[in-house]
């Protein structure tokens, strides 16, 4: 059971991964991180079964994390959208050495 | 340490030093108030310089930085040889075999050095304090007259008095060390003075020539002095003088070691071949300089040293001979350079190499009273000789000053002179004294010197069981030609300066004037020195002769007895190895009487041939005179030695030095340094390639490096 558990987890994990490399939408970027934080929250649960309760309180935390992150990542991405009138990564590549 | 601190002898008189340390100390007091003196001085003239204008001397009263340095610089001297000629008093009235040390506290202790600051009176450094602040009293007095005008007075006599400290130490000190203390510091006294007019790029270049070309010398000082140190553990002159005898068996390498490097040394500082070029440059400083540092003391210091380590020098025969060797080369050289020059401070200052070169000749042949002889007899009449051309350039240039001739007719070339004896008769008897005395014309005191040196020559020659017989007779010979020599360019220096018709000019002679009293005196009391000042060492052969007045005259073997306790030492261990000393001259026979009547005789007639001869000559102003031919060429360019010495050794270094800077130092080292950083930069240029501010590159990048960490774990 666990083992199935763990390969949707780590599928879900690449595909938020690859997400994140390829896609140039920050929404899109958004959401994938989202996808790569609930996959390691299927991870948490399914060990949690064999291990101990601490995997499900692990989640409440990522899960009260992820919900801070996304106000805030949000509100970024809202204010870069007022300046650049765009939410294409591509364009934001101030931030180097 | 605890025997040399046994003052005196059992059942001796006790004679116990007054305030030896005064005599120190008291130049060292004139440097420090001089030297305060001529700061405040420098300031006020820097202040004037910058509100403007210049510093002028008020022709009446002078400041207090003028009249200060006129009193304290000659009175610290004065009071100093009074206080030397009192312990001088003293010491003859006992006799008195180990010397005196003072000690005044522990200079430096580490591991088994142990050095004291002590000062040692004996009869040789007794002599050598009387001549330096005797004549070098009469030569600040002298001074006050010379450098009246000169802006600078107060500096002046605050490195005059800096020098006789440091000469002091170097003569007393009861130690190597405190002697090369001395030593290195009259070496700075002497380019300090030599560049005492400093803004003249020529004057502060012979300076620097000067000091560096001592620095070579002093190297061998120093490595003596270890060679010492690892032998007899200690630099004290009593321990190793007592201990060397057995320490250092007779003819030894390690003898000759010691005594090759201290001589190195010594041809340094008494400039003799090879390194006597930075003292003919030397007379870039004021003349009363050249008369105290560079032909009365500080060049002597060689000849003491060598006469201090006596000891070490009898216990190594090829040693002895290489200083007698470079001795009488350097004296012949120099000599024959003198024949040609026409600047008459370049002719003394060659005369002073040369005789320098017999002084070197007489310690180098054992006979190192003869050698501290000629020394002393040598500080009166080159002092008197040097203070003499200083008048006659003080004259001179007060003449050339006053039509604004000086600047391109040279005050002290002998071409533009001529016929001063009618304007400066007072120095024109005084320098004839001192060029009889230099000629070794009897019964100056030049002749009983230099007699000595040649004739304790040919008896080193002579004896038993001499080694290199011929080398020292071929000395011999080389020593009467150079005799020869030494009348010949004397008489010309003073047949052209003072004799035949003036060339200075016409409306110049009237300004040629006799020197102030303050420049004469001295003049006066050297020239008295030079007549009598031989005739404290006169051998009994003379003196008992018609030549010492039938004994009537006050001469006498004075300082051979005055100095025996000092050369006891050396004097035992020649005994030992030589033998019976010849009381005949080599090759033609003849004693010692004979050879002096020759050699005086010889002297005078070759005075008056060369009289005849210069004065026939017809002279032509410096600006008007041609370039001499032939081998006069030769001669007045000094032989070449100082464009071969730029081509040997000046360029190669400078090529060398160019090459390290431009080759070693631009390239391989600032190379490396750069390549270093040059890397760094390289590196952070590389790694700067993944910063391209895409944050899916950073991502990815994350990415590969977690997978890479996870395969390294899982594998």
């Amino acid at each position: 059971m666990i083992t199935e558990a763990l390969f949707v987890s780590a599928l879900l994990f690449v595909i938020g991964t690859l997400g994140v490399i390829i896609r140039r939408n920050a929404i899109i970027m958004f959401l994938c991180i989202e996808l790569q934080l609930n996959a390691v929250n299927l991870a948490f649960v399914a060990f949690s079964r064999s291990v101990g309760i601490e995997g499900q309180v692990f989640v409440f935390f990522v899960m009260t994390v992820a919900a801070a992150e996304a106000a805030v990542g949000l509100a970024i991405i809202i204010s870069i959208f007022r300046h650049y009138e765009s939410v294409n990564v591509d364009d934001f590549n101030l931030l180097k050495w | 340490m605890l025997f040399a601190l046994q003052v005196t002898v059992e059942g001796a008189p006790e004679w116990s030093p007054v305030l030896p340390g005064l005599v120190i100390l008291l130049p060292l007091l004139g440097f420090v108030i001089n030297g305060a003196l001529a700061l405040a001085h420098a300031r006020r003239s820097a202040d004037a310089v910058r509100g403007g204008g210049e510093l002028d001397l008020p022709a009446g009263d002078m400041p207090l930085t003028h009249t200060l340095p006129t009193w304290i610089g000659p009175g610290v001297m004065g009071l100093a040889f009074l206080i030397a000629a009192v312990n001088f008093v003293g010491m003859a009235g006992v006799e008195l075999h180990e010397p005196v040390i003072r000690t005044y506290w522990t200079w430096i202790v580490t591991g088994s050095l142990n050095v004291s600051a002590a000062i040692q009176l004996d009869q040789l450094s007794m002599v050598m304090m009387l001549v330096v602040t005797g004549v070098g009293f009469l030569i600040h007095v002298f001074s006050v007259g010379y450098m009246r005008d000169d802006p600078g007075y107060p500096r002046f006599f605050a490195y005059l008095n800096l020098f006789v400290f440091f000469m002091l130490v170097l003569v007393m000190g009861a130690g190597y060390l405190l002697m090369f203390v001395g030593w290195e510091g009259v070496g700075l006294c002497s380019y300090l003075l030599i560049g005492y007019w400093f803004s003249d790029r020529e004057k502060a270049d012979a300076g620097k020539k000067a000091f560096i070309v001592n620095r070579i010398g002093d190297l061998g000082f120093l490595v003596a002095m270890f060679v010492l140190f690892i032998t007899f553990q200690t630099l004290d002159f009593g321990e190793i003088f007592s201990a060397a005898p057995d320490r250092i068996p007779y003819g030894s390498s390690m003898a000759t070691i010691v005594t090759l490097l201290f001589l190195l040394g010594a041809v340094g500082k008494s400039a003799q071949i090879p390194l006597y070029i930075w003292l003919p440059d030397a007379m870039a400083g004021p003349t009363p300089v050249s008369a105290l540092i560079h032909a009365a003391t500080m060049v002597t210091a060689g000849v003491y040293m060598v006469a201090r380590s006596s000891v070490l020098f009898a216990l190594s025969p090829v040693g002895s001979a290489t200083v007698a060797g470079i001795g009488v080369l350097t004296a012949l050289f120099a000599a024959s350079i003198a024949l040609k020059q026409y600047d008459i401070k370049r002719v003394l200052a060659y005369s002073t190499i040369s005789q320098l070169g017999y002084m070197f000749l007489g310690v180098g042949v054992g006979a190192y009273t003869a050698g501290v002889f000629h020394l002393m007899t040598h500080a009166f009449f080159k002092a008197l000789l040097f203070l003499g051309a200083g008048a006659v350039i003080h004259s001179m240039h007060h003449a050339l000053h006053h039509t604004h001739k000086d600047e391109d007719w040279d005050a002290q070339d002998m071409r533009n002179m001529g016929g001063l004896r009618r304007h400066m008769p007072i120095t024109w008897v005084s320098m004839w004294i001192a060029t009889l005395a230099l000629s070794g014309i009897w019964p100056f005191a030049g002749f009983f010197s230099k007699d000595e040196i040649i004739w304790a020559t040919g008896a080193w020659a002579g004896a038993a069981n001499a080694p290199y017989p011929t080398l020292y007779t071929v000395y011999w010979v080389l020593a009467l030609v150079t005799a020869l020599l030494t009348a010949i360019y004397m008489t010309r220096l003073m047949v052209m300066t003072f004799h035949g018709a003036n060339r200075t000019g016409e409306e110049e002679a009237k300004h040629l004037h006799e020197t102030p009293r303050v420049m004469w005196i001295p003049l006066a009391v050297l020239a008295a020195l030079s007549v009598f000042g031989g005739w404290i060492n006169v051998p009994e052969s003379i003196s008992e002769s018609f030549l010492g007045g039938f004994g009537l005259l006050p001469m006498g073997e004075n300082l051979h007895q005055w100095l025996e306790p000092v050369m006891a030492g050396a004097h035992e261990i020649q005994a030992q190895h030589l033998g019976e000393i010849s009381h005949q001259a080599p090759l033609l026979g003849g004693g010692e009487l004979v050879w002096a009547l020759v050699s005086t005789g010889v002297a005078a007639i070759v005075v008056l041939i060369a009289a005849r001869i210069v004065g026939g000559q017809k002279h032509v102003a410096a600006v008007d005179a041609a370039e001499p031919r032939g081998l006069g060429r030769v001669l007045y360019r000094k032989y070449y030695v100082d464009e071969a010495y730029d081509a040997i050794i000046v360029r190669p270094v400078h090529a060398l030095s160019r090459f390290s800077w431009r080759i070693v130092d631009s390239v391989i080292i600032d190379g490396t340094v750069n390549m270093v950083g040059n890397l760094a930069r390289a590196f952070g240029w590389v790694g700067s390639l993944f910063h391209t501010g895409q944050i899916n590159t950073y991502a990815f990048i994350l990415t590969i490096g977690v997978l890479a960490i996870l395969g390294w774990v899982a594998f």
